[in-house]
């Protein structure tokens, strides 16, 4: 394989693992502070994508539908929060997943009253379209090189937020213990809701985002959702740093996988069943990365006290 | 509305004193109608059921039920309708995976099945069966059109891309028995993948001219809007179902130009494909596919078999049903002796016309094409 062709499967495997880390990142944060274990997360990914789809065809504006994206998924949150979960947090993980499971068939039958079946397709922005040269010749994807930078930024502000911000210190705090940081004054109730709206908004920026090059339709988001949390496993649960550093590998290992793994069988098979063997094993290597971590790491690679 | 319709009147005539004793023919359409595979359904539902209106018929029950592309679910369904509705046919199953699931068993519990669309090779050679017909062709059919096709296109070199599941294998499978160039690669991709930045990437460094996609629905525009956004430009040769009339309005200018191969196309000029293209047009405002004309004529065949026998006969349904005595849109049609048909495959282009993209024939790849499996079927 050439030194471009495995630079340009980087790149791949590093957007796919940002947009895996703005999914896990809401995850990660509702989990890690409220204990609550979030079905739903991926419809609000979907929700992003629809009101991206929706606003692009109001408006035609690609920054009017992310932003569209970002508030619509930011309030669905903050309603689905203060009306539903904000009844579960003492109840147990069985009753949270079953709750949250029902919120995923709402969504999935109402989007799809609102919009139909049919996929919806959202364009790329014509700034952003075609591919662009990099260093060595190496041609990418505008789009996909937007994804990333969007993605790390996206990254470095929350982890700004969380380390320097009066509110991050009131989500440590809250991670950490919940009854004492309400018995010093903190309104408990507003800050579960922003964690919960902040979480949500991330996920639509990811639907919005990835719907674009995608396409927008119903039961999106759910595919995502089991690799969201197969990232926060392994980063450990509560972690943004387990979060980020679990999405990277996830999409490395996914991507590249696909791309090493038929190769290498077909040293040794001939190529049809070494395509077909290396394509099966190709889509269950992240879960072998999982429980291969697991292993060593029972509580992910940066889980504290679990 | 259609549905509800037929459902009713056959009810009626179930309960009408005045009706005959018979019972009405009871058919079950398991299809996809939801998520990235619904267009293929709905598509074939919607030809499925413009027959039916058309024939008029108040005798037969369509009971139609949505698969989400889920095996398991399909097993279910089929389940339900053979035990607690009782249906005499089966119809509907777009993916092969599924058919493989459904269909093996439906026949052996002696319900009739008619493939408007997924043609494994299982069920053509060795795992044929006297009450399975497919209407659609033998999986392997447009990816040898194509095969044969890029060699009359002067292409030496494929990289060649499709699903991991059974109609995927058959592709390529169906391709490469055919073309007489070099394969630069041959790779396999999830079922249900939309992002293909990795296989794009490999194509980009694979130094082959041209590449051979099997892709349908969802997976196939997402596949080339991501294509045309990479820069990346060997050209790209696919089975009709790369580029029927769903994916084309997706994709939009991207696919201008592109070679396609299939057994049927909206500008077929026999009377029956234009009065089919005239009416769907008319009745649900868009273009037909291919896979609307596949429900189209599998409809239409179970009507001309239903005209001559009860399923409650089955060897003279069957033998109703071989004879395939129908106005096929694709002009001839005959089922060989695996009950798959032998039919003419096209070349087809991507062309604007009056400001939509669609596909016109521009030759004929293979004629009087039946399939390779049928000497291993022993009926």
């Amino acid at each position: 394989m050439s030194a471009a062709l495995l630079a340009e499967q980087l790149l791949n495997g590093l957007q796919f693992g940002v947009m895996l880390f703005l999914m896990a990142a809401g995850l990660t944060l509702i989990f890690g502070v409220m204990g609550l274990i979030n079905l739903a997360h991926g419809s609000l990914y979907m929700i992003g994508a629809f009101a991206a789809a929706g606003m692009a065809a109001l408006t035609g504006s690609f920054l009017l539908a992310l932003a569209a994206a970002l508030m619509a998924a930011a309030i669905v949150g903050a309603i689905v929060e203060m009306v539903v979960i904000r009844r579960l947090y003492d109840r147990d993980h069985l009753d949270q997943v079953l709750a949250t499971f029902a919120l995923i068939l709402i969504f999935s039958e109402g989007t799809r009253f609102l919009f139909g079946s049919l996929p919806l397709y959202l364009d790329t922005p014509d700034l952003l379209s075609g591919p662009t040269t990099l260093f060595g010749g190496l041609e990418y994807s505008k789009y996909r090189l937007f994804i990333i930078a969007v993605g790390l930024a996206v990254g470095g502000g929350l982890f700004w937020l969380i380390a320097r911000t009066r509110l991050g210190i009131q989500i440590r705090a809250g991670k950490a213990d919940r009854e004492m940081i309400a018995a010093l004054g903190v309104d408990i109730r507003r800050l579960y809701t922003l964690v919960f709206a902040l979480g949500a908004a991330l996920a639509g920026l990811a639907g919005a985002m990835i719907g674009a090059i995608q396409s927008v339709e119903v039961g999106m988001g759910e595919p995502v959702l089991i690799l969201a949390f197969v990232v926060i496993v392994i980063g450990g649960i509560g972690s943004i740093k387990g979060a980020f550093v679990g999405a990277l590998l996830v999409g490395m290992t996914d991507t590249l996988g696909r791309v090493l793994l038929p190769q290498a069988f077909g040293l040794f098979m001939d190529a049809s069943s070494a395509t077909t063997v290396g394509a099966s094993l190709a889509s269950m290597s992240i879960y072998i990365l999982m429980a291969g971590i697991l292993l060593f790491r029972p509580s992910g690679l940066f889980g504290g006290q679990a | 509305m259609t549905l509800k319709t037929i459902a009713l009147a056959g009810l009626m005539a179930g309960v009408s004193t005045f009706a005959m004793a018979q019972e009405p023919v009871r058919v079950g359409m398991i299809t996809t109608l939801s998520g990235g595979g619904a267009g293929l359904g709905i598509d074939v539902r919607d030809g499925f059921m413009l027959a039916m209106e058309q024939a008029g018929r108040d005798d037969i029950e369509v009971i139609i039920e949505d698969d989400e592309r889920a095996p398991d679910r399909a097993v279910q369904l089929a389940d339900r309708m053979i035990q607690s509705d009782d249906v005499d046919i089966m119809t509907g199953i777009i993916w092969s995976n599924l058919a493989m699931a459904v269909i093996p068993s439906t026949v052996a519990q002696g319900v009739f099945y008619l493939s408007p669309n997924a043609g494994p090779s299982q069920l053509a050679g060795a795992g044929c069966n006297e009450n399975y017909f497919n209407v659609a062709w033998q999986n392997d059919n447009l990816h040898e059109a194509a095969g044969a096709y890029a060699n009359t296109a002067g292409y030496s070199n494929s990289f060649i891309l499709a699903p991991n599941y059974p109609a995927g294998r058959d592709a390529l499978t169906g391709y490469q028995r055919m073309f007489e160039g070099d394969v630069a690669q041959e790779v396999y991709t999830q079922l249900g993948q939309t992002d293909y930045a990795a296989e794009i990437s490999q194509i980009r460094n694979s130094g082959a001219d041209s590449v051979y996609f099997f892709l349908p629905g969802g997976m196939g525009i997402a596949f080339v809007r991501q294509y045309a956004e990479s820069g990346v430009d060997i050209p790209l040769i696919g089975p009709a179902f790369s580029f029927d009339q769903g994916i084309l309005g997706a994709v939009g200018d991207a696919a201008l130009g592109v070679h396609n191969t299939s057994q049927w196309s909206a500008d077929i000029d026999n009377p029956t494909n234009m009065a089919f293209v005239e009416a769907f047009q008319a009745e649900y405002g868009r273009l037909p596919s291919l896979y609307a004309s596949q429900g189209f004529d599998t409809a239409n065949l179970m009507l001309s078999a239903l005209d001559v026998a009860s399923p409650d006969d089955p060897d003279a349904f069957r033998a109703a049903l071989e004879a395939a005595d129908f106005d096929s849109t694709r002009g001839d049609f005959a089922f060989g002796p695996n009950h798959h048909p032998i039919q003419d495959i096209y070349v087809r282009e991507v062309v604007m016309v009056d400001g939509v993209l669609t596909n016109r024939i521009v030759g004929t790849a293979l004629e009087d094409r039946g399939d390779a499996y049928a000497d291993q079927c022993n009926m």
